[in-house]
């Protein structure tokens, strides 16, 4: 457990972190995240987080150290996206019984690991830690240790018991794992001037492969992206890559300033949502990656496809422009999501009534105020009774949010689209904002509004 | 019959089984203006909640007491406090249930201690009904902890009834049977001119259907003083092999003496039932049962064409696999493999060699050589690989729309399920049989699979 503490503490403290530069020492200590209401909580632990952030790594053999319950009741429901293995969407799970609870999971463990590498050969094997194990004090590391030694291959211990905190906590803790034990690991087989790190894109519909022709056109490589359709040798040699791209506002920050500080790789922040922050993300990558000597070329070579790019998306938006002009859109989402998409959204001339910033970082609410003006439309906390009433007022068109507040819209008779981890629908890029466009104009515009709202001819009143 | 192998790997892959805890959670939405909250860390709920999502399509009513380290090591109760309050306070339920995890279980939280104490304390929860139920994760699987938390709700709730109500009748439903399926069973039994209380009732609250106003508990299902009165009626129907503990202490609290239907997809099953029904409440079968019986006669009929020797792959849990694996062999089938999450008696008799306790892993090795498979929506990729027609059974079905409307038992959903289950294997078939046509256009291809349709028609 000393290790876990270690590993919270070391990201509570996380000096690329905003929000923690502006706490005194003793802030700093209590954590990042506010103390969760018990009967009023919502949202993942400390395993989720890990888990959504490291599962998307396509040909390991993801293991869950614990119960069914962490890895039964929730796998196979991401949409992450992979070109070659399909491993990472098989369950793996030790499924320990009274009887481990009792006398420890450790052998079953090592057993497990053993089991999974026989059946499926992968070229590493990931060890989530869960609450009953870290509990019973099932040391991992020296698990995974022995393992590593015994079977000759990578196995990676990730501290991710979900008493440790939030979803968020989770994320940074797999980030943890990768830069204590992936990353630095292994050697490219050749490198260019040109090689980018993404870092917290998860390939969610396959986005990443709406950005990739764009850097293959600037002959942009992508040394390796953390973790969207990411093989696990090229996340355990990434440390050679000349910048990093950071998506998502916050999750992986750690990895992103860890190798600045260990491997001098410089990163920026940016989003694949709306045409102008897709324009700006290309600007930065080569700017950094010309700083750091690329061809002076590859700047005006980026401009010139952003123009390409920006003039050809507008041409397919005009259509949508005149139809979605003053339709109000309510946003419930969280974090890199309530900014990157408002100023998307403003861009075909939609107004934002709401977006919320329950997730979001003091940095992600600057950003928003500087697009909307003020903090009028930032929700702090909204319960689903109050979305449901504002929607049943028609004080917005369209609700965008995560497929659990769905309902909300729905049974409020109103349209709604999914922006979270569960869609189908991919909306990174030039041509994945004509597709988000495309979506709400679908949505707004089907007829079905009008026939579901029909009252029931034997209705009063 | 069948011999039961317990899975001796280390590592499950492709798990077929879910928690018992969000089988308990799942119970209590069957129960009108309950919060059902999990005791445990706060990913517990979230994931439970993500699948129920998934798989109603609905607002789930779920929540948790946000178990920290800290909380866990001093043990939870000022946690279970708080979430009394919180729940309370803001969503006015008329019931709480609490599940345990595998967490607040191995810590050993003493819930029913703290529940004593809470209500000392907090003179505005004395009133509050709660149930709590102990389901470690560690042990068992949903369909336990479904079982097991009904059963405590009779305990907890039910009263002794003064006088009989002649033509009341009790029914406990087991995690296998559907919002849809309750609704017929439910339209079955009032046929008879009996009035029925089904718990829980999840075709109250998770059919899908519009509610007037936003609230954040259960909406619909079983009401509290309904539970109350389940003491007084002249018997209860225990629907799956899971409910017999329920009906059991329910009988050793209130007397009310308890029959067993366990299984009630296929001719003979209905058919049972349906005479037990007569026989309580002494009225003839309803004419429109007699028609559809003829008409599910005729749909076997029509179907053992394509039924006849082919062989099937089930992963279900207990009761859903013996419902189905039963018809499905009544009907012609060979049942090869067969997979399931828990122990059970109900294996005993089900028409295949082995039954396996196990994964979709063991499910995929044994289903070799099949040509039919039935599990939830996890075993899309397997039937990817074995390329064999796949038919979704169970929780949760996540990439289809209609599973809480998924009506298998009673003769209509007995017959709907046999046409369903034989078109996608003519489909099969048909597949199969275009490939073996090389050289073909793809118009030709269309017109040859319009004749294969007509002579199916022609001759089925």
């Amino acid at each position: 457990m000393s290790n876990l503490s270690e590993k919270v503490q070391a990201v509570f403290q996380e000096p690329g972190c905003a929000k923690n530069r502006a706490k005194s020492e003793k802030e700093r200590k209590k954590g990042c995240t506010k103390q969760l209401q018990p009967g009023a909580a919502a949202g993942g632990c400390a395993f989720d987080g890990a888990k959504i952030a490291l599962q998307p790594i396509t040909d390991v053999v993801h293991l869950v150290h614990g119960p069914i319950a962490c890895e039964g009741n929730s796998w196979d429901n991401r949409g992450s996206k992979s070109s070659d293995s399909h491993l990472y969407r098989m369950g793996f799970t030790t499924d320990i019984q009274e009887m481990d609870v009792v006398y420890g999971g450790e052998k079953r463990l090592f057993r497990a690991i053993q089991e999974a590498i026989d059946r499926y050969d992968p070229p590493a094997v990931f060890v989530y830690q869960t609450c009953v194990p870290a509990l019973i004090g099932d040391d991992i590391d020296a698990v995974c240790q022995a393992a590593r030694k015994q079977f000759g291959r990578p196995i990676v211990p990730v501290q991710s018991p979900g008493f440790a905190g939030s979803k968020n906590l989770g994320n940074k803790l797999a980030g943890e794992a990768l830069l204590d034990h992936v990353i630095g690991t292994e050697e490219p087989a050749y490198t260019t001037p040109c090689d980018v790190n993404i870092v917290g894109e998860y390939n969610l519909a396959g986005e990443l492969w709406q950005v990739k022709p764009l850097l293959d056109h600037l002959g942009i490589r992508i040394l390796a992206c953390i973790s969207g359709n990411a093989k696990y040798h090229e996340i355990a040699s990434c440390h050679r890559a000349k910048a990093t791209m950071l998506v998502c506002s916050k999750a992986m920050i750690n990895i992103a300033r860890k190798m600045e500080e260990r491997y001098g790789i410089p990163f920026f922040e940016g989003s694949f949502y709306g045409i102008s922050d897709m324009s700006d993300a290309l600007r930065n990558m080569a700017r950094l990656l010309v700083g750091r000597g690329a061809p002076e070329e590859l700047l005006s070579q980026t401009e010139l496809l952003i123009r390409r790019e920006e003039q050809r998306a507008w041409e397919k938006l005009k259509v949508y422009q005149k139809r979605l002009a003053g339709k109000r859109v309510l946003l419930i989402t969280g974090g890199v999501k309530s900014w990157s998409v408002v100023s998307a959204l403003q861009e075909v001339g939609m107004e934002i009534v709401g977006t919320s910033v329950k997730k979001s970082t003091d940095e992600d609410k600057e950003r928003i105020k500087k697009l909307m003006g003020d903090e009028a439309h930032m929700i702090e906390e909204m319960t689903p009774r109050e979305i449901y009433r504002m929607l049943k007022e028609a004080r917005a068109d369209i609700m965008l949010s995560g497929g659990r507040s769905q309902f909300v819209a729905l049974k409020a008779m109103m349209p709604w689209l999914d922006i979270n981890q569960e869609r189908h629908h991919a909306y990174a890029g030039y041509e994945g904002m004509v597709a988000l466009v495309a979506e709400i104009d679908r949505a707004l515009h089907n007829p079905v509004w009008q026939e579901v709202r029909l009252p029931a001819p034997w209705q009063e009143g | 019959m069948a011999e039961v192998i317990n899975s001796r790997k280390a590592c499950s892959v492709s798990p077929l089984k879910m928690s018992q805890p969000i089988g308990g959670a799942l119970a209590l939405m069957g129960v009108h203006g309950c919060m059902p909250v999990l005791h445990g860390s706060q990913g517990c709920t979230a994931f439970g909640l993500v699948l129920f999502v998934r798989h109603f399509r609905e607002m789930i009513p779920l929540q948790t007491t946000a178990m920290n380290e800290v909380t866990t090591i001093l043990g939870g109760m000022e946690n279970i406090e708080q979430a009394l309050l919180n729940i309370a306070q803001r969503a006015k339920p008329q019931i709480v249930g609490i599940c345990s995890t595998g967490l607040t279980e191995t810590k050993g939280d003493d819930i029913v201690g703290y529940l004593k104490l809470i209500r000392q304390r907090r003179p505005e929860l004395a009133e509050l009904p709660v149930v709590y139920v102990s389901t470690p994760d560690f042990k068992g699987a949903f369909q336990d902890g479904w079982a097991k938390t009904v059963a405590q709700i009779v305990e907890e709730l039910v009263e002794p009834g003064a006088a009989r109500i002649d033509d009341q009748i009790n029914l406990l439903a087991g995690s296998h049977l559907s919002p849809g399926d309750l609704e017929e069973i439910r339209q079955i039994v009032e046929s008879f001119g009996l009035r029925p209380i089904l718990l829980p009732d999840l075709s109250g609250s998770l059919d899908g259907h519009i509610p007037e106003d936003f609230t954040p508990t259960t909406l619909g299902g079983t009401r509290l003083e309904e539970i109350r009165r389940m003491g007084a009626s002249r018997a209860t129907i225990a629907l799956g092999e899971q409910m017999r503990g329920a009906a059991l202490a329910l009988e050793m609290k209130t007397g009310v003496p308890h029959l067993l239907v366990d299984r009630l997809m296929g001719l003979r099953s209905v058919d049972r039932f349906l005479h037990l029904l007569a026989e309580l409440s002494g009225r003839p079968v309803p004419q429109v049962y007699r028609r559809q019986r003829s008409q599910l006669v005729d749909a076997m009929l029509d179907g053992h064409f394509f039924f006849g020797g082919v062989k099937v792959a089930i992963g279900a849990e207990p009761d859903l696999l013996q419902n189905v694996g039963h018809w499905l062999a009544e009907l012609g089938c060979e049942l090869k493999a067969a997979v399931s999450t828990t122990e059970s008696i109900v294996f005993a008799d089900l028409p295949v060699e082995r039954v396996c306790i196990g994964d979709l892993e063991d499910l995929e090795q044994e289903a070799l050589g099949c040509q039919l498979l039935l599990t939830h929506s996890h075993g899309r990729q397997m039937a990817a690989r074995l390329q064999i027609p796949f038919y979704r059974i169970g929780i949760p079905i996540f990439d289809r729309l209609g599973a809480a409307h998924q009506v298998l038992v009673g003769y209509r959903g007995s017959r709907s399920f046999l046409f369903e289950v034989a078109n996608r294997l003519i489909a099969a078939r048909e597949e199969e049989e275009g490939a073996h046509w090389p050289g073909r256009g793809p118009h030709e291809e269309a017109a040859r699979a319009c004749q294969c349709q007509e002579e199916d028609q022609r001759t089925g």
